[in-house]
């Protein structure tokens, strides 16, 4: 798939609009001038029209740099929307529980607090939705995936994470090693909301944000690349935004 | 926080598959056995996708994914569907 254009999308997003009514990322996020940026250009509005040789020489400078870290089709966003495919959970820490799953049959458990003890990292990292949002630099709290399978010996190369909820999404274990990925607990300094998938969600910025997926309660390890929920109903396998792996 | 629609807002993606108005139709649920219009079903359309799922039991009847050129449509979670003639 070539590129979209800022245009294409939003032609795209009225197409969608039109057929299926209000679209997932709700209008706000798509009404949003790609030049006006506030945090990411550092340009602030009511300078605009007083000076606009410095305005122009800003944006062009910063949209440049933010434009190399859009992967083709995405539009960038300042808010978080708010996606879900069924009933948000209420899962309170004192009853959550992590559980991963080897082929052996043994089960890894931590409670919440043996997460937490871990250790805990901050990351920035950038997160890219299928449905054409990207956020740059969001500031992130969670545990590296390294330390849940520290200890774990697996032949199998696939990983099914499942959700409170029923919510399923399919990776390959080497994209969730090595500083990858994390089990995150806050989002922008506070803990996740369960709208946004707390107490924690799965946290794997470098694939469609579909992947991360909220609700985290367990990892099974899998011989084969089963596909998960969004991949079953037609969204890709792997899902790399650099690609535009959307679909199938 | 209401998250989510009757099933009539599956009217115009299920037109472009269905040369009748489906959403009128009854079906039963694959999960639970409950037979009801498609318009009763819960759908969830903030998400990648639609999501039709039943209102008894929550397990999802029907997706809807708009692939641009293609439409990719999951009946998986219905058992049956009664089309009237």
């Amino acid at each position: 798939m070539t590129a979209a254009t800022a245009g294409g999308t939003a032609e795209k997003f009225a197409r969608v609009t039109a057929r299926f009514g209000t679209h997932p990322c709700d209008v706000r996020s798509y009404a949003v001038p790609t030049v006006n940026r506030g945090r990411s250009t550092g340009v602030p509005v009511a300078r605009i029209g007083a000076d606009m040789s410095f305005a122009t020489r800003g944006f062009s400078g910063r949209r440049r740099e933010a434009d190399t870290r859009l992967p083709p089709g995405q539009t960038l966003v300042q808010d978080w929307p708010v996606l879900s495919a069924g009933p948000t959970p209420q899962v309170d820490t004192a009853d959550w529980e992590l559980t991963l799953q080897d082929e052996t049959g043994t089960d890894h458990r931590w409670s919440w607090d043996e997460l937490l003890a871990l250790g805990v990292e901050d990351v920035t990292v950038d997160i890219h939705c299928v449905t054409h949002w990207t956020r740059l630099d969001m500031a992130w709290r969670g545990v590296s995936l390294d330390k849940l399978f520290e200890d774990v010996e697996s032949e199998h190369e696939f990983v099914m994470a499942h959700s409170y909820g029923g919510y399923t999404a399919n990776l390959p274990l080497e994209d969730l090693l090595d500083g990858k990925a994390w089990i995150a607990t806050e989002a922008d300094g506070a803990p996740l909301t369960p709208e946004h998938g707390g107490p924690a969600r799965l946290l794997v910025p470098h694939l469609y944000f579909w992947k991360s997926a909220k609700w985290i309660r367990g990892l099974t390890m899998m011989p084969d690349n089963d596909a998960g929920f969004w991949e079953q109903y037609g969204y890709h396998l792997y899902g790399d935004p650099w690609k535009e792996e959307r679909y199938w | 926080m209401t998250d989510h629609l009757d099933g009539n807002v599956l009217a115009g993606a299920l037109s472009e598959v269905f040369t009748t108005d489906v959403t009128a139709a009854r079906a039963r649920c694959g999960g639970c056995g409950r037979m009801s219009a498609i318009a009763e079903a819960m759908v969830y359309t903030s998400a990648p996708g639609l999501v039709a799922r039943c209102a008894g039991c929550d397990q999802v009847l029907a997706t809807i994914v708009d692939a641009g050129d293609r439409l990719i449509l999951s009946l998986a979670g219905l058992s049956a569907i009664e089309l009237r003639r």
